[in-house]
């Protein structure tokens, strides 16, 4: 085969080149050839189709996600904002925290262990290039029917995946979720948040400026994994009786990455850097056109020059692959040798390969000849924007109309049917103890975690002289937004920041990874559509401006769509963490109060599904003011040592927030339905901006005022007692069959 | 005068940062080792930490054996200096036959991370003396390949000897033989266990404990009292 080089391009320009099973669309090939002004040569042809894919170019979000921008609240705590590998926030002290959520949903459905694997890998990498130390990661993962043979395929493969690299890789892995449902079952979604550390002054911004200066790719040598990961398996849906696509899921190192990660904040702390990019989706197509286009000139590359781990590949394969575990440093020529001695000193493979010119071109040369040349804006920012058609879905209404009423589903009424509808809850799928899985990720390493899963959201210590943390959490309910995508989106971000709330840490930050189905389909368009409005418009009130994130679209096989899947992180800063409160209802003889409103509203609710695998109407109602109250009581309240604990009120309702206080702090409740409440709706209402808090005694009469002040209502509804979880005359419920039910429930699924 | 304790970085250690901390916490002076550097700096004690030293490639421990500063470590070691191995550290140490026996996947095939409760069996060891013959502790653990092994002799020899300083109380969290969690050499000097004492120093992060501190408070002693 003849290299196509783009001197053969301008010759032959009648050749026909495979646009479509690199994935592009017919216009987008003929939008390539009017930039170029001729036909794109077979090397530029591939790097177009990967940085114009849904997963790399946004093209179908974009037009919405706009609203992060336009409807952003002013807040001082932004250093940098979307558009960079990962938003960073200050969070004081001369600290900036970098923070971001990404999706690995096809490759792990593909190949489990791999795919979720390298999405731990690929965020990683993310928070480094930004120059911050790594501290935590978490996983927020939906999984399809837990009785579905597939389901024990993919789940423990993931799970051993995201520990397998995590742990090797030396990161605590702090909270996440996990759910299952049927939805889900073709499109299991591996979501990975990393969060890092940085002084103010260590920010570092992926460009390539100063003509002259060196491109050096360090880390892992590239072979052929991943080739066409990007293009092919983030952009387009699964269908049946296709062939195999395992080949385009990468391979992970994580002993790579934690080398990665040395040699890097290494170099950056030397001030050896000017500009560095992670090879992620796209590789060396991505990080050289979005280091040239963010800079100032242009850039040469000879990709001889890579180092190779499969000689036969061609120029077209090296700037497709996606192999993990490398990075790309844009270094002065002066400073080169001491880059190269650091990547000596760790063992990493580094090679220049390029260097930064004075034009404004991106060109790439392989055997001396050149096979691209593009002005890389076109390659990076300049993608396609599509404004896809939406409406609202023909189903939409009727599936609103089927609310859960106690005429449509049968409540339980008696003590005795209360009794069995807790068990049933607390030992669902969704709402059981987690530990089978958490318990294979390593929590403890660096040696600053404060909080891990199960509590209301991970918290990390990050100045061992002042006590200075942040706490973070991922949240999303698929139900919900299903329900209503606009109120379920902010639903699921209500909960984040309700979530870090609790632990006493005020929330400052959101990054968030928008899990859908395909937007060729105008119905799930409208479902992207309703739910980033919801998010944008949640974030202006929350003050919590969006700092970037990640689309995951085409969740879906054949016509059958997950549910919309808005998945929330809110960071939050915490400025002593010995003051953070934990979930545990520990102290006998404590006050148990339940803060915010309870209404009847059982749309989409947990009990509904478990009761009767329903589900309609609408999701609880939303009041981000009663939010933002509920949050400033309960940061307070820690602040000033009037809670010993609180648990944040979502899923499940108040019961199952009351029996996971009480399993954890090993001690029972005594609570008490409050006047003009129907027992059910009490326990199994998920009404938002509600949490229930442990009161010292000495405590309750300064709580209670502060609370009647702000006009937060707080009603006493048990005390913390005994071995038995008893609701005034109706039931008791021994802690031991509580835990018992409550456990165990996933290694039953998997054996 | 207080004393200088050298943690071991790897290629792949995760937490040698940890255990410099703990050493600092406890009032000694922590001393980094480079795994390249055979120079001691004329530390005391050596702590090798645990993580996946070289991805645990070929077997973990295997290759960190190897490593120049092992040589110089293997050598004091045998001449009584203080070593301790914590988790791959104790995998590094019985590859390296500082200690017998070595260390299988863990029965269940999965990564464990839990707190577990142990028994000291010796507390006549280099960085056992701090704590009660038979007190009960609590210290994280975490690994994949936990399940310490050994043939018969080896066990009978050990136990014979008092050699066996840990036991997992509560359950075997990865089936090890006769619940061995830690173990020393002849001389006491060298203690290697799966546990992670250095994640049980500090009230606020961790187990929540500080049960991890009095192998370092053990060493320091007997460093300064010496």
């Amino acid at each position: 085969m003849t290299l196509d080089t783009v001197k053969n391009a301008e010759q032959t320009p009648d050749v026909e080149l495979p646009w479509a099973a690199l994935g592009l669309k017919e216009d987008e090939y003929l939008r390539i050839r009017e930039i170029l002004g001729r036909r794109p040569t077979g090397a530029e042809l591939a790097m177009y189709s990967v940085m114009w894919s849904e997963h790399c170019s946004y093209k179908s979000s974009k037009v919405h996600l706009r609203q992060f921008g336009e409807k952003a609240p002013q807040s001082d705590a932004m250093l940098v904002g979307i558009g960079e590998n990962a938003g960073v926030v200050d969070v004081g002290q001369g600290y900036a925290v970098t923070f971001k959520i990404e999706s690995h949903n096809h490759p792990s459905y593909v190949e489990p262990y791999q795919g979720a694997a390298t999405g731990v890998g690929g965020i990683v990498r993310d928070i480094i290039s930004m120059g911050a130390r790594p501290v935590a990661v978490m996983d927020p993962l939906r999984f399809g029917a837990p009785d579905h043979p597939d389901t024990k395929r993919v789940l423990p493969g993931v799970v051993a995946g995201i520990g397998g690299y995590g742990n090797c890789l030396g990161l605590p892995n702090i909270g996440g979720e996990v759910v299952f449902d049927s939805c889900y079952q073709g499109n299991p979604l591996v979501n990975a948040l990393a969060v890092g550390v940085m002084k103010h002054e260590d920010i570092h911004l992926a460009k390539a400026s100063g003509a002259g200066n060196k491109v050096v790719l360090y880390g892992a040598r590239t072979g052929g994994d991943g080739i066409g990961g990007a293009s092919i398996l983030a952009s387009e849906t699964f269908e049946g009786g296709t062939p195999t696509k395992r080949p385009a899921v990468q391979v992970g190192d994580p002993f790579q990455e934690k080398l990665l990660i040395e040699c890097t904040l290494e170099a950056f702390r030397a001030q050896l850097v000017v500009g560095i990019q992670d090879l992620g989706a796209a590789g060396l197509s991505c990080a050289t056109s979005e280091l040239a286009s963010n800079g100032s000139g242009g850039m040469r590359c000879d990709l001889d020059d890579v180092p190779l781990r499969d000689a036969t590949l061609t120029p077209e394969e090296i700037l497709m692959s996606e192999s993990q575990e490398r990075m790309c440093a844009v270094v002065e020529p002066e400073k080169v040798d001491a880059f190269l001695a650091i990547c000596e000193k760790w063992d990493v493979t580094a090679t220049v390969i390029g260097e930064v010119t004075d034009g404004d071109r991106l060109e790439i040369f392989w055997h001396g000849e050149k096979i691209v040349d593009v002005d890389p804006r076109t390659v990076a920012h300049d993608g396609p924007v599509y404004e896809r058609p939406y409406h609202r879905p023909s189903w939409q209404d009727a599936l609103q109309a089927d609310a859960p009423t106690a005429e449509r589903l049968a409540r339980p009424a008696t003590g005795d049917e209360l009794r069995a509808s807790v068990l049933a809850l607390v030992g669902s799928v969704n709402q059981a103890d987690k530990s089978w899985i958490t318990s294979q990720y390593d929590r403890f390493v660096l040696g600053n975690t404060v909080l891990a899963m199960p509590e209301d959201s991970g918290m990390i210590r990050v100045d061992e002289s002042t006590n200075l943390g942040v706490a973070i959490a991922t949240d999303g309910n698929g139900r919900y937004a299903k329900l209503d995508p606009y109120t379920g989106a902010q639903l699921a971000l209500a909960e984040a920041y309700r979530n870090v709330a609790a632990t006493g840490a005020k929330p400052l930050a959101v990054s968030d990874c928008l899990n859908f189905g395909s937007p060729e389909d105008p119905e799930v368009m409208w479902q992207f559509a309703e739910a980033t409005r919801g998010l944008a418009d949640g974030c202006l009130e929350l003050g919590t401006p969006v700092t970037g994130g990640n689309v995951s679209l085409y969740n879906q096989t054949g016509t059958e769509a997950i549910h919309p899947t808005p998945v929330v992180a809110v960071l939050g800063v915490i400025d002593d963490v010995t003051r953070r409160t934990p979930m545990a209802f520990a102290e006998e003889g404590q006050l148990v109060y339940l803060l915010g409103d309870t209404r009847d509203e059982l749309g989409g609710s947990a009990w509904a599904q478990v009761a009767h695998d329903h589900l309609g109407g609408l999701p609880p109602k939303l009041d981000l003011d009663r939010e933002k109250l509920l949050a400033e009581i309960l940061i307070a309240a820690s602040r000033d040592g009037m809670i010993d604990a609180a648990h944040d009120l979502s899923d499940g309702g108040l019961i199952q927030a009351a029996v996971e206080s009480a399993l954890k702090g090993e001690q029972g409740l005594r609570l008490i339905v409050p006047d003009g409440l129907d027992p059910f709706v009490f326990l199994f209402s998920e009404s938002a901006g509600r949490a229930i808090v442990s009161v010292p005694r000495s405590e309750e009469l300064r709580f209670t005022e502060m609370c009647g002040v702000r006009g937060l209502p707080a009603t006493r509804i048990g005390v913390v007692d005994g071995d038995v979880i008893e609701l005034q005359g109706q039931f008791t419920l021994p802690l031991a069959e509580l835990r018992e039910a409550n456990t165990g429930v996933i290694e039953a699924l998997l054996a | 005068m207080t004393a200088r304790v050298g943690v071991v970085t790897f290629p792949g250690s995760l937490d040698d940062r940890d255990a410099l901390r703990a050493v600092k916490l406890a009032g000694a002076e922590p001393v980094a080792l480079w795994h390249r550097d055979k120079d001691l700096h004329q530390v005391d004690a050596v702590v090798l930490p645990g993580g996946f030293s070289y991805g645990d490639y070929l077997r973990a421990g295997a290759i960190s054996r190897f490593s120049p500063v092992m040589e110089t470590i293997i050598e004091q070691a045998k001449g009584g200096m203080p070593v301790l191995g914590i988790c791959n550290g104790f995998q590094v140490l019985t590859e390296s036959h500082l200690l017998p026996g070595a260390m299988l996947r863990n029965n269940h095939l999965h990564f464990v991370c839990k707190d577990q409760k142990l028994r000291v069996e010796n507390n006549g060891t280099a960085w056992t003396s701090d704590y009660a013959q038979g007190q009960e502790i609590m210290i994280p653990l975490k690994n994949m390949d936990g399940r310490f092994t050994a043939d018969r002799r080896t066990i009978d020899e050990l136990e014979a000897e008092g050699r066996v300083v840990f036991r997992y109380l509560d359950g075997n969290p990865n089936g090890s033989i006769d619940d061995i969690a830690g173990i020393t050499n002849a001389a006491g000097n060298v203690v290697g266990l799966m546990p992670h004492p250095e994640h049980a120093v500090e009230p606020i992060v961790g187990t929540g404990g500080t049960d991890g501190t009095g192998f370092f408070t053990s060493i320091l002693k007997r460093l300064v009292n010496a």
